[in-house]
Formats: C-alpha cells, sequence, structure tokens
C-alpha cells in the first residue's frame, strides 16, 4: 500500500486548469515566503531531500488532499524542525525560543551565499563498483511498490507502476537511493534506468495502447523478466 | 519490520491554520531562534522571480534548433550543454532533453511530487502541481493534452515521463514553419513554456 500523495493514475479528478503562461510565479505573497523558508531552512543540513520529500508524504491523507502546494511545504517543514530537534511543539506554539547553537547558527544561508548555494544544486549520481544487472532492450518486471525496510516509508516506485513489466530504455549509472536515504540509512547508491511500460500493461483502459510510460527507477525496484 | 516512526507526529498543527499566518508564525520563530536570514529570503525570492524562470529552457531551444552542432551535444550530454550556458543548480542537476517529432509527442509529469526542471523553465505553475495533472497525465494524456488544446494525429506516440527520480526533463519542441533564417532571440520568443513540458506547441511564426 502506498501513501496519499501517490496518485498518478487515480480516478475522480477534474479536468487541469492550464494558465497558458499567464500566471504569476508566486500568486500570493506567502508563496513567496513559503518557499523561501523552506529552502533557506534546508541550507542548515540537517534532512536531505528524500527526508524533506517524505515528511510531506507523512502529512495525513485528510491534510495532504485539503492543503495547497506551499501549504504542504509550510506544515512539513514545521514537523520536520520538531523531528529533527531544532524547534519544540512549545516553541511552535509561543513563537519564542532559545537561539539555536552556535554550530546551527553558523550554517544560517545569508543572502551573500544565496546565488551560490541555489547554483550549486544536489547532484545524486555517485561512483560505485555495483554491477548494472541491466542493459537496454532488457525486459524487467517491477516489484511490489513498497519501501522494503521499513513499513510505510519512503519510495519512488509509484503504485501504479507496482509489479509490472517494462523494458530499459536507458541508464544512468548509480544515484542515491531514495528509500534509504529519507531514513538514516545513508546513500546507497544504486543503478538507475529509464523503464518503458506499454499503457496497456498498466491501464485497463488505455487511450491509445501504443502509447508509453517512462518511469527512472532504481535497481531493487526491479526484477528480471 | 519497522514501522516509520513519524507517522504521528504532526506538529504542525499546533500552527495557524491560515496558511499566510503559518509561514508567518514559522519564518518569526526561525528569525528568533537565528536560525534563518531575512535577507537570504529576499534574495531566493528574488532569484525565482526575476532570474530564474522559461526564457532560461527558451534560449536552449531556439540554440537547438539553430545551430546543428549544439543540437548534437545537447542530445548526448544535456546536463553538460546546459550547464556551459549557465543553467545548472538546485532541481536541475540531473537534465535530459526530450525531442518531439511528427511520431513522437514528449510530456513530463511528476505523479509523486511535483519535479520540475528549475533552472531552465524556473518554479512550476500551479497546474503542474495540481491533483488533477499528477493523477491524470499518465493514464490519459491525450486528454488532458486537450485541455491544454493540443490535438495529436492517432499515429503520433505518446510518452508520458514520470519524474521519479532526479533527472529532470526538458522538451525540445519542433521549430515551426516559416521560420528560417531566424535569430535565436527571434526563435526563443516562439518557445513558450508549455512546449518545453509538452502540454503545448511553440507559437506559429507570424
Amino acid at each position: 500500500m502506498s501513501r496519499i500523495h501517490d496518485m498518478g493514475g487515480r480516478f475522480g479528478d477534474g479536468p487541469v486548469m492550464p494558465d497558458f503562461g499567464h500566471e504569476a510565479v508566486f500568486k500570493k505573497k506567502w508563496h513567496a515566503r513559503a518557499l523561501a523558508v523552506t529552502v533557506a531552512s534546508g541550507f542548515l543540513g540537517q534532512w536531505n531531500l528524500d527526508e524533506s520529500r517524505h515528511s510531506r508524504e507523512n502529512l495525513s491523507p485528510a491534510d495532504y488532499s485539503k492543503f495547497s502546494y506551499y501549504e504542504k511545504w509550510i506544515s512539513a517543514l514545521a514537523d520536520m524542525l520538531v523531528a529533527k530537534g531544532l524547534v519544540s511543539v512549545e516553541e511552535l506554539q509561543s513563537l519564542q525560543g532559545e537561539r539555536g547553537s552556535d554550530s546551527l547558527c553558523e550554517r544560517v544561508l545569508r543572502a551573500e551565499k544565496v546565488a551560490s548555494g541555489l547554483s550549486k544544486g544536489g547532484p545524486t549520481l555517485r561512483y560505485t563498483s555495483i554491477t548494472q544487472l541491466y542493459m537496454t532492450g532488457d525486459p524487467v518486471k517491477t516489484r511490489l511498490a513498497e519501501n522494503r525496510s521499513l513499513s510505510g516509508g519512503h519510495t519512488r516506485l509509484p503504485n501504479y507502476a507496482s509489479q509490472k513489466v517494462g523494458t530499459i530504455v536507458g541508464s544512468h549509472g548509480s544515484h542515491i537511493f531514495p528509500d534509504a536515504h529519507a531514513h538514516g540509512a545513508g546513500e546507497a547508491p544504486e543503478p538507475l534506468y529509464t523503464v518503458a511500460f506499454k499503457a496497456s500493461t498498466l491501464w485497463e483502459h488505455p487511450e491509445n495502447p501504443c502509447d508509453l510510460v517512462m518511469l527512472d527507477l532504481w535497481q531493487s525496484y526491479l526484477e528480471p523478466l | 519490520m519497522p514501522h516509520d516512526s513519524n507517522d504521528h507526529t504532526h506538529a504542525h498543527s499546533v500552527l495557524p491554520s491560515d496558511p499566510a499566518l503559518r509561514v508567518n508564525a514559522l519564518e518569526t520563530l526561525l528569525m528568533r531562534k537565528g536560525l534563518i536570514d531575512l535577507n537570504a529570503l529576499d534574495a531566493i525570492i528574488d532569484t525565482y522571480q526575476n532570474k530564474i524562470g522559461p526564457q532560461n529552457g527558451a534560449m536552449v531551444v531556439a540554440r537547438a534548433w539553430s545551430d546543428s552542432a549544439f543540437c548534437n551535444s545537447l542530445f548526448s550530454d544535456t546536463t553538460k550543454t546546459v550547464a556551459d550556458l549557465g543553467f545548472y543548480g538546485r532541481q536541475g542537476e540531473h537534465i535530459v532533453a526530450l525531442q518531439n517529432t511528427d511520431k513522437i509527442h514528449n510530456i513530463v509529469v511528476c505523479t509523486l511530487c511535483s519535479c520540475y526542471p528549475w533552472p531552465l523553465l524556473g518554479i512550476p505553475p500551479t497546474w503542474y502541481k495540481s491533483d488533477a495533472y499528477r493523477a491524470r497525465a499518465v493514464r490519459e494524456p491525450r486528454k488532458v493534452l486537450a485541455e491544454f488544446g493540443v490535438a495529436l494525429l492517432n499515429d503520433t506516440s505518446v510518452r508520458v515521463w514520470d519524474s521519479t527520480a532526479e533527472l529532470r526533463y526538458l522538451v525540445i519542441p519542433q521549430r515551426p514553419e516559416g521560420t528560417e533564417g531566424w535569430s535565436e532571440l527571434q526563435l526563443a520568443e516562439l518557445v513558450t513554456r508549455d512546449s518545453m513540458i509538452g502540454t503545448g506547441f511553440p507559437k506559429d511564426a507570424q
């Protein structure tokens, strides 16, 4: 079973509402603040991208459905600040708190470091000696779309592609493995592939059986066929 | 089997429910604790408001249309090729270019969150982050495309790219007819954001 965020293929959502490029980058002032507070807090170095994704996925299904995009961000940020011990629930309530430790405050992102910090990024490619088991053209089957080590843990194998047959169409070297990295189990890099699935293998009623859905999947999500 | 222990710690519920007040509360507390610098927040907002946006991707597409050596390089090592133009960074560490043709139409989504090539396209629009797009683009891309006014021939194959890892995709749309001899700057004017996501076409040459 997966979580509420894993919505690919779900029925019941209405039409998409295009903006044709006319929407402001930040529709409301607080959207911009929410993005900036979240990005800046990340520079404290107390969590990685996979942990922050998992924190959003961990919102209750009711909150996740109700919250807009940036509400998810700031609510998950609050949860993560508490879970990592940077802020207490009492401080969240009172909005008063002692100054953080010197080692933490030294990491605070300063304005003059924003450009270099954002342009540096966080590449996930890692050089490993792990054998790449699959080649382009190989048929593969995905395993069950759940975190293997932790019940309810983070994974990037969507439910709609669970236990489905596809074909390897590309390989990208080894990348940090989110299922481990989101849970303090290190980077555990693994070979990453692009796998093509025919629409007809994913959906009972495909729009066009020849259409393809392409997913980037780690080696341990796959089994040989 | 251990269970995810964060499931029952929803500390955010003590914050104000109004989202603007909620952000303000967090910002205030983090500032009081010395954990954020307000000038840095302004600089982050300025970056995504004014410096990084679809004009970056449009420059890449326009050059790919007009410079065949660049185009070859773009498809053999996209990340390096766009980084050489200065487009690299957060949410754009590993970029892959996808070529649209008469026979193949590529469209990009992230069903699990809202992954998007920030250094090339900026912050994603609301519809890209919406449940409707995330849920439907993989199952019924042609209906979704029709909602954008994009009609495809039946013998055009749709390839939907679900951004499940840290690879970020940039669609290179087909060059509009009647643009022979145009400069890169003129061509870039025709490249819409949606044409680089796959939910639109470039503007017609007028």
